[in-house]
């Protein structure tokens, strides 16, 4: 077997994945917070709750009722969006007027709501989720062993993200979407109801973040504090990449995944840190980040 | 427009008198000096210090946001790390609390030099979500770095003689150590908010792009508010290490950076004396809630949910505005 700096290549292979895996979330996350930020001006800070209340939904499904992962994929991110379409009319619809700021502040008190009470019922010590039988086990590929469900969350998230992408870039909806979020009240006068789009919207990107969490269940253990930490790595991923490109937020979140994974083979102290190094970085020398499209 | 040519006059309408001060806001700083004199005689002094530590916090922060219009998500770092450096310096330096705190103090002003002027690149929400990663890694710092104890922080930080001579041990002495550093702290923040540096902050915050049409190095004041508040929070930080004897994780973590964010919000930014009031509620319910666990953290995001919704000016912001004087 080859060896590369002295890192068999077993190892760099199962951290690859590893920061593919975590760039699939960061990517779908990021995702939903430029599609939300797109329209709604605001960061949904709520963003990591909701990630978490994605995998509880799952989690309750299984063990309340006894429904499975592949209806979970589909039934807890439409759970979770029709509680953000909630927040989006009864709390957030009234902030738009205010200093986005505002939108930011509520969403985090929303965030230690959800989490708090979440915690309060489930501890937080974290409760196991088992991957569903079709995709156990693994294939051995010859330089590493891939498990099933690890390249399933990869292609899942690929597909949903490229999805996402060619909704609002390539379809008239997505038509409708982009020129509201550059000219609401022109969209409005053509006869297009805006304030049901930004509904609709907020309650897509929250269901995007709950997708993500469903995915997430079974590989991390489902824990009311598993969206805090994400959240603050998935801004600075936003803050590097800029939120006003769909694929630049899809592409910075996956290459951050794969950097934070080669970090933990050649320098595992930093691992934790590098996004923030990076965005550092990304600051000094182009401070409105990699993707920004000047419109 | 012509709201922020007067507000770059320094001096308009703040009701000064000769020596600078209104009277009102120098009889409650003289009020509020007199009872915080006799308050340890009737209130247990540790509670009053934690108090008078997270009022200079949250009236540090509120320098930035409330005057500077800057939110940073993020002021836990400072705090925390100033608090590590405090606990450290006296610990294992052997340093007297005065300069422990200095230390701690001098090493917030330096992150918030390089942390301040990476995010003033970026505006509004992303200057929020900039702050906040620099947090998070300055955490992430605390948690691995050899000298901070990792899960465990710095314990038993020795409290010290103050000069060498004066033994803090005492409850009372360090007490009146608090109160002095408090004092001096909040009288700092009102000079800086009432001098013409104030004034252009004001400015800026109100109008960005005129400030910027007028001349004024807009960065540069942002950068200087920045380490400013930095400054002072490390202050509150460091000097609470000595309080307590402890640094820990939670000094630095993100849920220190958003209750600072509650204490100003609900006392009410961009006003004097609502940070402190903000301080004294957060901290109060905090220590009679404490045995309900994770409850307190609902209650602090149902008062952050209430207060964006219907009480954005804070409590002394709506005092304030019955009685028409800015507090």
């Amino acid at each position: 077997m080859f060896e590369l700096l002295g890192i068999p290549p077993q190892a760099l292979f199962g951290q690859l994945l590893l920061g593919l895996i975590n760039g699939s979330f960061y990517a779908i996350l990021s995702l939903g917070l430029a599609v939300i930020f797109g329209l709604l001006n605001i960061i949904n800070f709520t963003h990591g709750a909701q990630y978490m209340m994605g995998a509880f939904v799952a989690w309750m499904l299984l063990h309340y009722i006894g429904i499975g992962y592949w209806w979970a994929l589909i039934l807890a991110p439409v759970a979770v969006g029709i509680t953000g379409i909630i927040i989006e009319r009864t709390l957030l619809q009234r902030l738009y007027h205010l200093d986005h700021l505002y939108g930011l502040l509520l969403t985090f008190g929303l965030a230690l709501i959800i989490q708090g009470l979440f915690r309060n019922y489930y501890g937080s010590s974290g409760l196991p989720y088992t991957i569903p039988p079709v995709l156990a086990g693994g294939h051995n590929l010859g330089f590493m062993f891939l498990p099933t469900y690890r390249g399933w969350v990869v292609v899942a998230s690929i597909v949903v993200c490229f999805g996402t992408w060619f909704v609002i870039e390539k379809t008239r909806l997505g038509a409708y979407l982009r020129a509201a979020t550059e000219n609401p009240e022109m969209v409005n006068a053509f006869g297009i109801n805006v304030p049901r789009l930004v509904t609709l919207t907020y309650g897509f990107g929250v269901g995007l973040a709950a997708f993500a969490g469903v995915l997430a269940a079974p590989i991390y253990s489902v824990n009311p504090n598993m969206g805090a930490d994400i959240i603050i790595v998935v801004f600075a991923v936003v803050v590097i990449g800029g939120m006003g490109s769909i694929l630049g937020a899809i592409v910075t979140g996956f290459g951050l995944g794969l950097v934070e994974g080669l970090t933990k083979v050649f320098y595992p102290e930093a691992s934790a840190t590098v996004i923030f190094i990076i965005m550092a970085i990304v600051l000094l020398i182009k401070p409105a980040g990699l993707f920004w499209r000047t419109a | 427009m012509t709201a922020s040519t007067a507000n770059l006059t320094p001096r308009t309408g703040l009701g000064d008198t000769a020596a600078g001060m209104p009277m009102l806001h120098r009889a409650i700083f003289i009020a509020l000096l007199a009872i915080l004199i006799v308050a340890p005689f009737q209130f247990y002094p540790v509670f009053l210090m934690k108090v008078l530590c997270f009022a200079l916090f949250a009236s540090a922060f509120n320098l930035l946001l409330g005057f500077g219009g800057l939110l940073s998500f993020g002021h836990a770092a400072y705090f925390g790390a100033a608090s590590y450096i405090s606990a450290h310096a006296a610990k294992v330096w052997g340093l007297t609390p005065e300069l422990a705190i200095l230390s701690g103090t001098a090493v917030a002003a330096v992150l918030g030099l390089v942390f301040g002027s990476l995010a003033i690149r970026r505006h509004g929400i992303y200057f929020a979500m900039v702050t906040l990663a620099f947090a998070q890694m300055v955490y992430f710092f605390a948690l691995q770095a050899p000298f901070t104890g990792g899960e465990d922080g710095i314990q038993a930080v020795p409290r010290g003689h103050l000069f060498g001579i004066i033994s803090l041990s005492q409850d009372i002495n360090l007490y009146y150590l608090v109160l002095t550093i408090f004092f001096v702290g909040v009288l700092a923040i009102y000079r800086i908010i009432h001098s013409p540096f104030g004034q252009v902050l004001k400015a800026i915050r109100d109008n960005e792009p005129r400030a910027v049409s007028l001349g004024y190095a807009v960065n540069r004041y942002k950068l200087m508010v920045f380490i400013m508040s930095a400054t002072l929070a490390g202050l509150a930080g460091a000097t609470k290490a000595i309080v307590f004897q402890l640094a820990s994780l939670t000094d630095v973590y993100w849920t220190m950076s958003g209750e600072v964010v509650l204490m100003t919000l609900l006392g009410g930014m961009g006003t004097v004396f609502g940070p402190m009031v903000g301080g004294l509620i957060v901290v109060t319910m905090q220590n009679y809630l404490a045995h309900m666990g994770a409850w307190v953290t609902v209650i602090q995001g149902v008062i952050f949910v209430v207060a964006v919704m219907m009480f954005r000016k804070g409590i002394v912001g709506v005092i304030g505005h019955w009685l028409k004087r800015s507090l």
